[in-house]
């Protein structure tokens, strides 16, 4: 019960001083398994990337529409499209859209900066999910106002944590 | 090293808002993916993209490692005068690539 080969993280270095500490005290069937896991972002970690992005403007939901397919084979490249309700003039246009996510390692995805000569907020990217979780896309506003769309994402295939062979 | 692909339409009419697509040939390694051995791979992402327009920047990005290999960006813009659009990629160890198109407006 000690040794736990099926744990599915190469880490191995954290592995084993996690098994060097915990191997004395361990209980049978009571050692935390999640402890080896390389960090991933949290919600909470989410939510400050986002306040870093919109400071003290109250996000609402709504004129953001976020493309992206609600079930995705492979995670490594999920077609991803942001647009937003938006007439692109010099006096109301969008002056950027950024993408977050919950649980890849970061939550960050991109910032993308545009301008009224734009003529249509929207930007089309692919972007890699490490897990099933919920895709942010946020519009920053050039009255200063902070919108925002959210899609929940299931992924069978993960990316970005995976073995380099 | 041609690495990238450019979408601009030929022509457009004074004011049509156009479609720009880029491709960049990139591995777009996380920084989080370990070896067999179980060592970390480093980094080696692009991290900023721009396009200018007869000079003017019109779009620019930041593009962190949850962007997919071979980053594609797509974007909008309002064909004003005929000219050329400059694309920059910048990213890690020294990455630096750039490529142009031109647009006739009429």
């Amino acid at each position: 019960m000690m040794k736990r080969e099926t744990m599915d993280r190469p880490d191995r270095s954290t592995r084993r001083r996690f098994l060097a500490l915990t191997g004395g005290a361990a209980v049978v069937g009571a050692v935390p398994i999640v402890a080896a896991q390389p960090a991933a972002a949290t919600p909470a970690m989410m939510a400050a990337a986002m306040r870093d992005v919109t400071g003290a403007a109250v996000v609402r939901t709504g004129k953001v529409k976020l493309d992206v397919p609600p079930l995705v084979e492979n995670g490594n490249t999920v077609p991803m499209t942001v647009s937003v309700t938006s007439p692109m003039t010099a006096e109301d246009h969008v002056k950027s859209i950024h993408v977050f996510v919950e649980k890849n390692p970061q939550p960050n995805v991109g910032n993308f900066v545009l301008g009224p000569r734009a003529g249509r907020a929207q930007v089309s990217t692919r972007i890699r999910l490490a897990d099933s979780q919920k895709v942010v896309a946020i519009a920053k506003l050039s009255d200063g106002s902070c919108w925002s769309a959210s899609v929940d994402v299931v992924v069978t295939l993960a990316a970005c944590t995976e073995e380099v062979i | 090293m041609a690495a990238a692909l450019i979408n601009v339409p030929k022509k457009a009419k004074r004011g049509d808002v156009i479609e720009i697509k880029t491709l960049m040939s990139h591995i777009m390694e996380t920084g989080f993916r370990h070896t067999a051995t179980g060592e970390l791979v480093p980094r080696d992402i692009i991290t900023s993209f721009s396009c200018r327009y007869n000079g003017e920047e019109i779009f620019r990005a930041d593009l962190f490692p949850a962007i997919s290999a071979n980053p594609f960006i797509a974007f909008f813009t309002t064909a004003s005068e005929s000219g050329s659009f400059e694309f920059s990629w910048i990213g890690d160890r020294g990455f630096s690539e750039s490529a142009s198109a031109s647009i006739i407006v009429e």
